[in-house]
This record gives C-alpha cells, sequence and structure tokens, in this order.
C-alpha cells in the first residue's frame, strides 16, 4: 500500500514541483498517472519508492514512513523504473544489467540465472544478452531498464512511460504482462502519456496538473471527459474522438477501445435492419 | 531531383556482427513529409544517422552504397556542413541538451549557422512559444521535466528552419496535447516553407493525418514505401506489428464483419464522416 499524506515538493532551483498531494493506493490496484509535461508525476512517483522525500507531508509504504527507511530497503517491494533508461543503466552488458539488481538482493547463483533466462525471453532480449546496453536501439534499452526490475518481481512495480520506443507488438506484450502481474496480485503503477495504452487496459486514471491531482476514476470515464483532458493536456483516444464526433446519433459516451467500437457499431446496425 | 536518396545502403556499426540497416535504396521529394516507422531496432534511428552524417563521420564501421541529401554526398561532407541543411531531433532529448540555459540551447545552433542577432532574438522566441516552452526560457535543461526537455529539443530544430527536419519519436517524451499542437506547427512549416519532414514514429493516431509517404522498415530492410492510405490498410503493416491508426483499425474489423467503407480511414474526422453515412443509409 502507498499513501501519500498532503505531500509537497520543491526542488533546490525552488520549483515547487507538488502542492498538497494526497493518494492512496491500495495493494492490487493497477493506476495509471496521467497529465501535462512538467505537472510533477515524475517527481510524484519517485516518492514511492524514498528516491526523493517530501519537502511537507509524508509519504507511507506498507505503512512505514519513508523518511524513516532507505532507498535501498524500499527497493525490494519498490521496483521503479525510470522515465530515461540511460539514468538507470550502467553495466557493461544486458545480462549483467539484470543481474545487478538480483545479486544485490541476495538471490542464489542458480536462480539468478534463471531469472535472467526470463526478465531475457519476456523483454525479446535474449539475443542481445552479451551486448552492451549503450550499443542497443532506443526501444530496447528501455526494455533493458524494465527487465532489470521486472527481474526481482518487486511486489509494487512503478513504470515512469515504459511504453517508450516500443512498437505496437512490444507494446501490446508488455501491456498483456502489466496486467497478468496484475491479476497475480502485484500493485502497478504506470505514468504515461499513452493514451491508447491506457485505453485498452482500463485502469485507475489519477489526471495530474500543476503538481496537484484534478482527477481520479475509472479510464473510460475519465478519458472520455472532454474538458477534464483538455485540463490535463490529453487527448482523447482516437476511437473516443470519433464517437464524440457522433455524439448527435445517440451513442453512449465511454467508448474508448477498437472492439468495444465494433460491438457498438455492429449493435446499431442491427437495430436500423429490424 | 530528391532531396534524399540512397542506394543500396548497407551500415554495419564498428564491433557488431551483423549490419543494422540494409540495401535501402529510397528517395524523398522536397516538400514531403515522411512518416518512417517499424518493429523497435528495425534501424530507423540508424537510418536517419546517415541522413545527417553521424553516419559515417562519428560512427565509425563499415558503409557501402550512396547516401545524397541536399545535393551533397554525405560521405564527403562533414556533420556541420550538412547541418545546415538538416535538422535533427533526438530520440533521448537530454543528448542533445547541454547549455546552461534553455534559451542559449536554442540559440547555440542558430549562432552555428551565424544567423544575425536581431533574427535571432524573433527566432528563439517564436520557437519557445510554438513548444509551450517560453516560460522556461532561463531554466537550467538538466533541470526540466523529460517532456519540457523534450520540447525544448523540439524547439532548437524548429528555430533553425532546416530544409530537412528530422524528428526520432518527438512524441515520446510529449503530452498528447502539445504533441498534437507541436505537430500542427511542423505541418504548418512543411505547408508554407516546404520543408521536408521525416518523422520516426510508433504511435500513429496523432500523424498519420499529415504524411503523404510512408517508409516501413523491418530488420534493416524497407519492406514498405509508398502512400499512406495502402500501406496502413495492408495486411503486410499489421503482420509487421505496425501501430496503424485506431480509426484504420476499426475500419478493417468492421469489413471482416461484412461492413464495407469504401474509403479508408487514417483519422478520427474521416472515420466519423463515414460512419455517419453507414448508419444514416443503412
Ligand atoms: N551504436 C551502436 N553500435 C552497435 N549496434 C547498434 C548501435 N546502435 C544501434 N545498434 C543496433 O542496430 C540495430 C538498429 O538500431 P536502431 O537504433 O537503428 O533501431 P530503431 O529502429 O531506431 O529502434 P527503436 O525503435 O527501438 O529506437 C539494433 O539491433 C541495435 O541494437
Ligand atoms: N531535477 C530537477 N530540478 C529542478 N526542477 C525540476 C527537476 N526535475 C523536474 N523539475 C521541475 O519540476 C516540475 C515537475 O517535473 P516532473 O519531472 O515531475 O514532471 P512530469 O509530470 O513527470 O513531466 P513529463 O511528462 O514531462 O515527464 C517541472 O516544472 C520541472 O521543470
Ligand atoms: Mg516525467
Ligand atoms: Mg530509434
Amino acid at each position: 500500500m502507498i499513501e501519500t499524506k498532503d505531500v509537497y515538493f520543491t526542488y533546490p532551483n525552488g520549483v515547487e514541483a507538488l502542492k498538497g498531494v494526497s493518494l492512496l493506493i491500495n495493494d492490487g490496484e493497477f493506476v495509471a498517472i496521467m497529465g501535462q509535461n512538467g505537472a510533477g508525476k515524475t517527481t510524484l512517483v519517485k516518492h514511492f519508492n524514498g528516491l526523493l522525500k517530501p519537502t511537507k507531508g509524508e509519504v507511507l509504504v506498507d505503512s512505514i514512513n519513508t523518511r524513516e527507511t532507505s532507498v535501498a530497503k524500499l527497493a525490494r517491494n519498490v521496483g521503479f523504473v525510470f522515465q530515461n533508461p540511460d539514468h538507470q543503466l550502467f553495466c557493461e552488458s544486458v545480462e549483467e544489467e539484470i543481474a545487478f539488481g538480483l545479486r544485490n538482493f541476495g538471490f542464489e547463483e542458480s536462480l539468478i540465472k534463471k531469472r535472467v533466462d526470463w526478465a531475457l525471453n519476456l523483454l525479446d532480449l535474449t539475443k542481445y544478452r552479451q551486448t552492451s546496453p549503450f550499443l542497443l536501439s532506443g526501444g530496447e534499452r528501455k526494455r533493458v531498464a524494465l527487465a532489470s526490475v521486472l527481474a526481482w518481481d518487486p511486489k509494487t512495480v512503478v513504470l515512469d512511460e515504459p511504453t517508450i520506443g516500443q512498437d505496437h507488438r512490444q507494446k501490446e506484450k508488455l501491456r498483456q504482462f502489466i496486467v497478468q502481474l496484475n491479476t497475480q496480485g502485484k500493485t502497478v503503477v504506470v505514468v504515461t502519456h499513452d493514451v491508447e495504452f491506457v485505453a485498452e487496459s482500463n485502469p485507475r486514471v489519477v489526471l495530474m496538473s500543476e503538481g496537484k491531482i484534478v482527477a481520479d476514476g475509472l479510464a473510460e470515464k475519465i478519458l472520455t471527459d472532454e474538458a477534464l483532458l483538455t485540463k490535463a493536456s490529453i487527448v482523447p483516444p482516437q476511437i473516443s474522438q470519433i464517437f464524440l464526433q457522433l455524439s448527435d446519433l445517440g451513442f453512449p459516451a465511454n467508448i474508448i477501445d477498437v472492439y468495444q467500437a465494433r460491438d457498438v457499431l455492429l449493435k446499431r446496425l442491427e437495430a436500423r435492419r429490424k | 531531383m530528391p532531396i534524399i536518396e540512397t542506394k543500396d545502403l548497407t551500415y554495419t556499426y564498428q564491433g557488431a556482427t551483423k549490419p543494422s540497416i540494409r540495401e535501402v535504396s529510397i528517395k524523398i521529394e522536397k516538400g514531403e513529409f515522411v512518416i518512417l516507422t517499424g518493429p523497435s531496432g528495425c534501424g530507423k534511428t540508424t537510418l536517419c544517422r546517415c541522413f545527417n552524417g553521424l553516419i559515417p563521420h562519428f560512427y565509425t564501421g563499415t558503409l557501402n552504397g550512396t547516401i545524397n541529401v541536399a545535393n551533397l554526398d554525405v560521405t564527403k561532407h562533414q556533420i556541420h556542413e550538412l547541418a545546415r541543411h538538416v535538422g535533427f531531433v533526438f530520440q533521448n532529448p537530454e543528448n542533445q541538451l547541454f547549455a546552461l540555459s534553455v534559451e542559449k540551447d536554442v540559440a547555440f545552433a542558430l549562432e552555428n549557422l551565424g544567423t544575425p542577432r536581431a533574427e535571432m532574438q524573433e527566432r528563439i522566441e517564436w520557437a519557445l512559444k510554438a513548444v509551450g516552452a517560453y516560460e522556461l526560457r532561463e531554466r537550467a535543461p538538466h533541470e526540466l521535466s523529460g517532456g519540457q526537455q523534450q520540447r525544448v529539443a523540439i524547439a532548437s530544430v524548429l528555430a533553425m528552419q532546416p530544409n530537412v527536419m528530422i524528428l526520432d519519436e518527438p512524441t515520446s517524451f510529449l503530452d498528447p496535447l502539445t504533441a498534437k499542437k507541436i505537430f500542427e506547427v511542423i505541418a504548418e512549416l512543411n505547408e508554407q516553407l516546404g520543408i521536408t519532414v521525416i518523422l520516426v514514429e510508433h504511435r500513429l493516431d496523432l500523424t498519420a493525418q499529415y504524411a503523404d509517404h510512408v517508409i516501413i522498415m523491418d530488420e534493416g530492410k524497407v519492406v514498405l514505401d509508398g502512400n499512406p492510405r495502402d500501406i496502413f490498410n495492408s495486411e503486410e503493416a499489421r503482420l509487421i506489428g505496425v501501430g496503424i491508426p485506431k480509426a484504420t483499425r476499426l475500419f478493417q474489423i468492421l469489413k471482416e464483419d461484412g461492413i464495407n467503407i469504401k474509403s479508408v480511414p487514417i483519422s478520427s474526422a474521416e472515420a466519423a464522416k463515414a460512419l455517419r453515412r453507414i448508419l444514416k443509409h443503412d
């Protein structure tokens, strides 16, 4: 469980990035944090594993105040993938990179090997096992960053822009994996600008704007509220845009996914025929 | 005469065991808006590095075939010469920003091009406003959020107004509304000044409508090259795993159910119009 209580955060240069954020994320939830550039999303999630400590207010992770513990202790339970993979990668090979966290947390060598193989396979990186992460493409580097955290199977995963650089297929694979993690009871927090990715999973959406939370609810509700989205600098998913343009024809307002769209359209055409 | 032309271009990075791009032969005409897409690792960034001379001048390795950009043989002209014609927004904005302030970062390229002072000020202001980063002009680039950095990186290329503008996944860090606005500006530059745009992108919902030429790569090769509507609607594009616009996808799914929409929609407006028609007629 992650709880922030009226959290304020000011960077050393004087920028006040969080202005009173109170949020409760229960075990087993799937939450997408969205909102405009500079809204404070990254700053907020860096509080979830103690990378940043609030200037005012407090953050509790499993009832422990992050001020009273260390990032090293929190990391075992809260895995964090950085927005920019280059902030995270430093080993000489992809394999070493993925094994690093596992070694750190004292996994047995035989288990390390298994987990590394599993993570390489999950993120389609097996052929790059021996390659330096710095010689990979942008999307590949992001997948190494994801693999190196998912490998140690933390109870909560916090992924800052997990779909950056991913093609459609990788993204769909990742999305299915995240959904699967969540059904196994893990807590998943993603920060993302990718409305299509969110539309396909329908998680709880927390919208941020200028250091504050401005909305909190199910994706199909938030992503179809045009006024709210504009405030948070988000464009509705393309399917929802189509139905917003057909709103005079009496379609339900919460259609965000292609298959949902097909179903309502077929039903409508069927009814007309009768 | 195309503004960019490659013939049988094959490139292998130093120390790599196989080429990252193979036998790429493409032509890009002046003033085109090109979308370059394909699976992660297929060679998009590598190909773009050939357009501004990073390959072969910065990345050594083995290059075969020819590359011509703005009438220059890229292998024979240095990066700074090519920079007069080609602006490049890197996939990772952080790798592009190094000055002490946002304003200085945008000014840097213009200074190098020898732009007169007064014009420089004007262009910087315009570019920073176009990307919504004018209020950030005195901030240090490394103290910005990911998306704010991306905005600044884009502004510095916009300010240059080069003949060819390459944007390598520019939307990945941008919030969608800002991405939409920035594309409107880029489309305008493309229309009005005839600037050639090469956009590398996985997410096509926002950008497909602007393209007049689509190139799809897979495993280092160009596999589809042509008209956006035909390519997005092709079976091959879907099989390669290209994230075709949802409007196009919806049309394909409806077709499987026997509902035929004549023209292929690639934007929400086109899809809404087509749906309205069949809903009325039925
Ligand atoms: N500096 C480098 N040295 C060696 N190999 C490299 C280097 N940069 C990229 N590669 C390899 O070349 C291939 C193409 O990479 P490139 O960066 O062009 O892909 P991309 O299509 O841009 O992918 P993405 O969508 O993930 O950014 C990949 O297999 C990658 O691992
Ligand atoms: N290291 C830093 N030093 C000073 N200010 C910072 C730093 N990092 C971010 N900021 C500022 O704090 C605010 C919040 O930034 P944050 O990175 O949390 O935004 P974000 O919502 O993640 O944005 P994006 O979508 O662009 O990633 C912004 O105004 C930003 O300029
Ligand atoms: Mg961020
Ligand atoms: Mg790339």
